[in-house]
Order: C-alpha cells, then structure tokens, then sequence
C-alpha cells in the first residue's frame, strides 16, 4: 500500500499523477492519495484505466473518494477551480472492495494474492 | 481544466442565466442498469414521434455507444425546452468479462462485450466535453455513494453545469429515493419510474425549470 502525501501531489501534473496510480495499481498496489484527484482528473482516469483493461491481466480499478469540497480563493471561485480533492482509494478491481461508504467514512476490503 | 476553458465555461453559464436559452444539450449518465435507455426510450415516445434510443437489457452494458435524438421539444407547466438527448453508455471503473459470463454469454460474446463496453466508458466521457447539463440516472435501490455518481457530480460542479438526479426504479419495493437526496442534498432530485411512467411529468416540469 502506498500513501501518496498532498504536498507530493502538489507538484505533480494530472497526466503524472495518472501514470503513477495506474502504474502502481497494475502491479497490485493499493495506492491512498492524501489529497485526491480533482474530479476532471478523476474522469481522466477512468478514460486512461478503460484502455488498459486486458482480459485476465487488468479487470480495472476501483476507486473510492468522498464528494468534492468547494475552497479556494475570490480568483478560484471565479474561474472554476474551487473544487478540490478529498482523499482517495484506488486499488486493483479484484483486490479493492467497497464495503460501505458515505460522507464521512469509506470501509474497504482489500483481498492479497488474488 | 485551463484557465481559459474555465473562464469561457463562466462566461457560458452566466450568459445562459441572462438569456435562458430554450435549446439544450444534455446527457444521460449513470453507472450500468440504472435504467438510462428506459428513460431517454420514454422522453423520445412521449415527445416525439421517433424510434427508441435502443434495446434494454438486465446485462449490464447492453448500451455501449452514445446514441442522440435532436429536437424533442417537451412542454410542461407552461414552459417548453428543445432538447438534443444523449443517451450515454453507462459509467464504470472496472470491465470483466466474466460478469457478462454469469448471464449466459459465451466466452467469445463475453470478451466481445467487455471491449466494446471499455469504449463506451470513453465515448460516455468525452461527450461531457459537448453538453449543456447532465441528467444523473441512478436506481434508487442501490448505495447512491458509488464513484461514478459522485465522478459525474464532481464534474457537473467544477464545470458549472446544470445537474439533475433521477432517482429511477421507484417501483421496486426497496427503492429509497431519500437516501439519494440525503447524499446529493445540493441537487434537485426527481423519483420516478422509467419502466411504468410514474411521476414521469414531475420529471419534465424538472427538465423544462433546470435546463430552460
């Protein structure tokens, strides 16, 4: 499992940050993002993660966040950029499982050596 | 998104809250068997004279390109919007084929389906990019915190689109609409029933004040 600090994230473009979780979740990682994935970061990923899916080799992700977090600046607001990322869980699909989540709490199950 | 996309998007939602334009452009999004094609098969049969959008089908990813009907205009309470309706394949992280296998798809069928299926996860996702709101399917018998659903609203809100809820499947006896509304409280949300009509015109009162 690898937990990914904000302060990493930070200094990271969206395309790096995608390579990095995709990179580390096909070889069985479970990767925790301190500070998530903006939500067109999030659909990026999806996109990246549906063309990478081979059968018997890479099923997909699962990938948990809470609902986004309106912050930031006048100037964000402004612009759009105010929704920010909350912390993230994503793992390979046959070793991550939900097992209930809401606002406040995600419960995974996470399954080794499937 | 860059900062010009972001400022055109503003300057996009404000001129349409000046002028509120009669025409829109919007998408059916959802997780797979929220019941997606039931609906838009049903907006299309009361509003205009056109073909079904498409077969449904228990199989999840039964819809795996985006279809679109132009032109249904839909009256109700007094107001009356044109809309393009795109109806999406349904949203997901994860692909196997051997989902499609426990419904009786043979090996080839099954694989045949996933790959289409991943394409159509695609397809779903650059259309975001081209619509002027978002009707949020979701079966309302199911945890309404599944990523899609909180992925789509994510991105209706960062973009500033219009978003409306449809918490479908009214009709199964453990539907719970409010547990939607109790997630999702900062959208409006309409209970229906794709497959029986219920509360359907509530549903077009909704459309015609969010997206006129």
């Amino acid at each position: 499992m690898d937990l990914v600090s904000g302060e990493k994230l930070e200094n990271m473009t969206s395309m790096e940050k995608i390579r990095l979780i995709l990179d580390k979740v096909k070889t069985g990682r479970i990767v925790v993002l301190e500070s998530g994935l903006t939500p067109d970061e999030e659909v990026r990923l999806i996109e990246m993660t549906m063309t990478e899916i081979r059968v018997d080799e890479f099923s997909g992700i699962e990938i948990e966040s809470y609902p986004s977090k309106k912050e930031g600046s006048l100037f964000d607001r402004l612009f759009g950029r105010n929704i920010k990322g909350r912390l993230t869980v994503i793992g390979p699909a046959n070793q991550l499982r939900t097992i209930e989540k809401d606002k406040y709490q995600i419960s995974t199950k996470v399954s080794v050596g499937d | 998104m860059g900062f010009f996309s972001g400022f055109k998007r503003s300057l996009d939602a404000w001129i349409n809250s000046i002028f509120k334009k009669k025409r829109a452009k919007i998408g059916l999004y959802g997780p797979p068997n929220a019941g997606k094609t039931t609906l838009a098969n049903r907006i299309v049969h009361d509003w205009s004279d056109g073909e079904s959008f498409g077969s449904v089908s228990p199989i999840p990813h039964e819809t795996r390109r985006a279809m679109r009907k132009e032109g249904v205009m839909i009256n109700a309470n007094g107001s009356s919007i044109e809309l393009d309706i795109v109806d999406t394949p349904g949203m997901a992280t994860k692909i196997d084929f051997k989902e499609f296998m426990a419904f009786g798809l043979s090996e080839q069928e099954a694989k045949k389906r996933a790959k289409e299926a991943t394409e159509g996860v695609i397809e779903a996702i650059k259309w975001l990019d081209d619509l002027d709101g978002v009707l949020l399917v979701m079966d309302s018998t199911e945890d309404p915190y599944t990523q899609v659903n909180v992925t789509v609203i994510g991105n209706m809100e960062a973009r500033k689109l219009p978003l409306l809820i449809v918490a479908n499947k009214m009709d199964l006896p453990n539907a719970s609409p409010s547990r939607i509304k109790a997630a999702f409280p900062q959208h409006a949300m309409v209970p229906i029933s794709a497959l029986e009509g219920s509360n359907i015109d509530d549903l077009y009162e909704a459309i015609a004040h969010n997206f006129g």
